[in-house]
C-alpha cells in the first residue's frame, strides 16, 4: 500500500508544482473533464431537478440505511449470495484472503475499487501469495508503475501518454508497437489483459451502488473490465462501503442520472451492469460464488453527526475536476487515499485528524467544489467544521493559534484594533521583501491613514 | 442618492479569519458585536464581496444555535449589500462617461460570484460608466487568495494568480478591476515582472464619474 502522508501535503504540492511533466498531464485531463461535464449539463432541461432527486434518493437511504443494508443482505442471500461485514479495513482484506483461500483460487482480476485502496486489499492479497491483475486501464498502467491512482475515477491521471508507453515497453514482453497512438496503447493493453481474463480463478470488483429491494450491486464502468472480471472467473466478490446502499432500483437511477454526467460528461456511462447472484445453471458457467463484502470503516458513526452530509458522496470526482487546488497539484500530492475536496473531508474522519493536518486547510473555500457537486455536499462548510476540531484539539500551528487569537480579542476591542493597524500601516514601510515571500511584491500603504482615519478627517473639514 | 451615509468608527472586521480559522467561538463573539453595532441602519454596504458573503451568509449560520442572534443575524443577512449590488439596486448613473481609454480585465471573484452573487452588477455599472470591461477566460476560477490560504500555501497561491492576471493579459487588458479587496491585495503582490497591472477596486473607478476623486 502506499505510504500514508497526508501532513506532507505542502511538500508534496510544491514538488507537483515544480513538475512540469505532471503538470502537462494535469492541464489536459482537467479540462476536458470540466468541459465535458458543462457540455453534458446543457443538454440537459433542469439538471437542478435531477440533482434534488438524486440528492432524495441517497437521503432516504442514509436515514434508513441499518434497515436497507439488511434488507440489501436477505435479497442477496435468497439470490444465493452471500454478504459479509467488515467494520475496518483489516477485517474486510482478511475475509477476502479467506474467499480467496476457499474458493481455491490463486489468481485473480480485479475492477477498480476505491474501497480497496482505501483497505489497502492489493498488498494485502499479495502478501497472502495470490497472483493479482488489476484490469480497468488506468489501474492496470498504476499497477505496473507501483503508484497510488490519483483520481477517484482516473486512477492514471497524472500520467502523459509517453510516459504510459514507455511503462508499457519495460513491462510486456512483445515487439515493439508501430506508434505511441492512444489506440495503440489501449489494444496493447487489451491484448496483455485478455489472457488474464481467461485464466483467472476469483474476480473482484467495487460497486457505484447497493439496491437493497433486489439486493443488486451496480457497477459503472467505460472500458467493460469490470464486467470481464466479474463474470469470467468461478468466483466473484463484491468490496463496497456502506453508504452505497439505497432503496429502491428507482432510486438508483435518481442517482445514476447525474453520476456519469457529472463524472465523464455521460448521460451514461458505456456499461452500467447489476449483478444479483451467481449464475444458477451450472451449463451456463462461472461464476459459481458470489460475495459482497460490506465496509463500515467509521461509517457508521458519521451517520448521526455534523459531517453525515459527506456519506451522500458518490465518488463522481467533479469537486477534484474542479477544485483550484487540485487540479494545479495532482491527486498523489495530497498523500492519503481520496484526494481532492471530498477527500480533504473523508480522508480526516476515516484516520484521524492528527495525521490528516493540511487536507481541510488545503482550500481557499473558492465554493466551486459544492456548486458541480452533483449531491448538493456542502464540502466548504464540511472543512470549516474540521478547522474548528483541529482548532479544539490544538492542531494548528502555534503561531496561526496565537495570532488568530490575538486578532480576534483586538476584533472586539475597536480602540486597540484602531491604534494597531495605525502602527501596522506604519510598520508595513520597515517590513523587509522577504517577509511577503518569494515572488511576492512587498505591500507598502496607501494614502494617508486607514479608510476610516480619511473618511473621518475628510468630514470633519467638510463641517 | 438622498441616503444619509455613516462610517461607524467602531467597526472592526467580519470575523472571517477566525470564522475560517477554526476560532468559531471567537468568531461567535467578533459577529455579535458587529451585530449590535450595525444594528441601525436600513442598509449595510461593504465594498468587498467576501465581508458582505460573511454578513449575508454566513453569521445565521455562525449563530443558529442562539434565537436571539440568529434572528439579528437574519436581520442584518436582508439589509446587507455588497456596494456593487446596492449600487445597481439604486439606479445609480453616473453624471458622465469615463474617459479612461484603458482595457479592463474583471475579476469577478469567488465570493461576488457565490456568496453575493453580484459580479454581473459590478460589470453593469462599470459598462454604465463608459469602461471597456472583459471577463476573463476561466473567470469563474479562484484567483488564489483564500484569506490565510495564501499564507499557508504561498506557491500555489501565486501560481493560481498567475493564472488569473495570465488569463487578463490575454484579453490586452491593461488593468484588472474587482469587488472583492482581499483578491485585489493579492493579485496586486503577485502581479510582478513584465505583468505590472494595476489593479483597481470597482469604487476607484466609480468615483470619477460620479464627481468625486480621480482614479489613482
Amino acid at each position: 500500500m502506499m505510504r500514508y502522508q497526508a501532513n506532507a501535503f505542502k511538500r508534496q504540492a510544491n514538488k507537483a508544482l515544480q513538475d512540469t511533466t505532471l503538470q502537462q498531464a494535469l492541464d489536459r485531463a482537467q479540462t476536458g473533464f470540466v468541459a465535458r461535464r458543462a457540455k453534458a449539463l446543457e443538454l440537459v432541461d433542469d439538471f437542478e431537478h435531477l440533482k434534488q432527486q438524486a440528492r432524495a434518493a441517497k437521503e432516504r437511504a442514509l436515514s434508513e440505511a441499518a434497515y436497507l443494508l439488511e434488507r440489501f443482505e436477505c435479497q442477496v442471500t435468497a439470490n444465493g449470495g452471500r454478504v459479509h461485514w467488515a467494520l475496518d479495513g483489516a477485517e474486510l482484506n482478511r475475509t477476502v484472503i479467506d474467499i480467496c483461500r476457499q474458493a481455491g483460487g490463486r489468481r485473480i482480476i480485479k475492477g477498480k475499487s476505491m474501497v480497496g485502496e482505501e483497505t489497502g486489499l492489493n498488498p494485502a492479497l499479495e502478501a497472502a501469495g495470490f497472483e493479482l491483475v488489476e484490469t480497468d486501464l488506468g489501474e492496470y498502467i498504476i499497477q505496473l508503475a507501483q503508484e497510488p491512482p490519483s483520481h477517484i475515477i482516473a486512477p492514471a491521471i497524472h500520467k502523459t501518454r509517453h510516459q504510459v508507453a514507455d511503462l508499457f515497453a519495460r513491462h510486456h514482453r512483445q515487439p515493439p508497437r508501430t506508434g505511441d497512438s492512444i489506440a495503440n496503447l489501449v489494444a496493447e493493453a487489451r491484448q496483455q489483459l485478455r489472457a488474464q481474463f481467461l485464466s483467472a480463478d476469483v474476480g473482484i470488483i467495487g460497486a457505484n451502488l447497493l439496491v437493497a429491494e433486489t439486493g443488486s450491486v451496480v457497477l459503472v464502468t467505460n472500458e467493460g473490465n469490470g464486467d470481464l472480471s466479474a463474470n469470467l472467473p468461478r468466483t466473484r466478490i463484491v468490496v463496497a462501503s456502506i453508504e452505497k446502499i439505497v432503496a429502491t432500483l428507482e432510486d438508483a437511477n435518481a442517482v445514476l442520472e447525474v453520476l456519469g454526467r457529472s463524472a465523464t460528461g455521460q448521460a451514461m456511462t458505456a456499461y452500467t451492469s447489476f449483478y444479483q447472484g451467481p449464475v444458477q445453471d451450472d451449463a451456463a458457467g462461472s461464476p459459481q460464488s458470489y460475495h459482497v463484502v460490506l465496509l463500515d470503516n467509521g461509517r457508521s458513526d458519521l451517520l448521526a453527526g455534523p459531517y453525515r452530509d459527506i456519506l451522500r458522496c458518490i465518488k463522481c470526482g467533479a469537486c477534484l475536476n474542479h477544485c483550484p487546488v487540485y487540479s494545479n497539484v495532482g491527486g498523489h500530492a495530497y498523500g492519503s487515499v481520496y484526494p481532492g475536496p471530498m477527500g480533504s473531508v473523508l480522508e480526516p474522519l476515516l484516520h484521524e485528524l492528527a495525521s490528516t493536518r493540511p487536507l481541510p486547510n488545503a482550500s481557499s473555500f473558492c465554493g466551486r467544489c459544492e456548486e458541480v457537486c452533483p449531491m448538493g455536499i456542502p464540502l466548504p462548510r464540511l472543512l470549516r467544521q474540521l478547522r474548528d476540531r483541529q482548532h479544539e484539539q490544538q492542531l494548528e500551528p502555534q503561531g496561526w493559534r496565537r495570532g488568530l487569537g490575538i486578532y480576534g480579542w483586538l476584533s472586539r476591542h475597536p480602540r486597540c484594533f484602531r491604534l494597531t493597524l495605525k502602527l501596522l500601516r506604519g510598520a508595513l514601510w520597515l517590513v523587509p521583501p522577504p517577509f511577503w515571500g518569494q515572488g511576492r511584491r512587498p505591500l507598502r500603504p496607501a494614502g494617508r491613514g486607514t479608510f476610516v482615519e480619511q473618511w473621518h478627517r475628510a468630514s470633519r473639514n467638510e463641517r | 442618492m438622498g441616503h444619509r451615509l455613516s462610517v461607524p468608527r467602531d467597526q472592526t472586521c467580519c470575523g472571517q479569519p477566525g470564522y475560517n480559522g477554526g476560532h468559531r467561538q471567537q468568531a461567535r463573539a467578533v459577529a455579535r458585536s458587529q451585530l449590535q453595532l450595525l444594528a441601525d441602519f436600513d442598509f449595510v454596504v461593504v465594498p468587498s464581496a467576501s465581508c458582505a458573503g460573511m454578513f449575508i451568509n454566513h453569521y445565521p449560520l455562525l449563530l443558529a444555535d442562539d434565537p436571539h442572534w440568529h434572528e439579528a443575524a437574519l436581520d442584518l443577512a436582508g439589509r446587507t449589500r455588497e456596494l456593487s449590488q446596492f449600487l445597481r439596486q439604486q439606479q445609480w448613473q453616473p453624471q458622465r462617461r469615463t474617459s479612461d481609454p484603458r482595457r479592463l480585465a474583471h475579476h469577478t471573484s469567488c465570493a461576488s460570484r457565490r456568496e453575493t452573487r453580484s459580479h454581473s452588477d459590478t460589470r453593469q455599472l462599470l459598462l454604465a460608466a463608459g469602461y471597456q470591461v472583459e471577463e476573463p477566460a476561466n473567470a469563474e476560477i479562484c484567483c488564489g487568495f483564500g484569506g490565510s490560504f495564501a499564507a499557508k500555501f504561498d506557491r500555489l497561491s501565486q501560481r493560481l494568480g498567475h493564472q488569473k492576471l495570465d488569463a487578463c493579459a490575454a484579453l490586452a487588458a491593461e488593468a484588472v478591476v474587482s469587488a472583492d479587496l482581499g483578491c485585489l491585495l493579492h493579485l496586486e503582490s503577485v502581479a510582478g515582472g513584465p505583468r505590472q497591472l494595476p489593479v483597481y477596486h470597482v469604487a476607484e473607478l466609480l468615483a470619477p464619474v460620479s464627481g468625486g476623486r480621480r482614479t489613482p
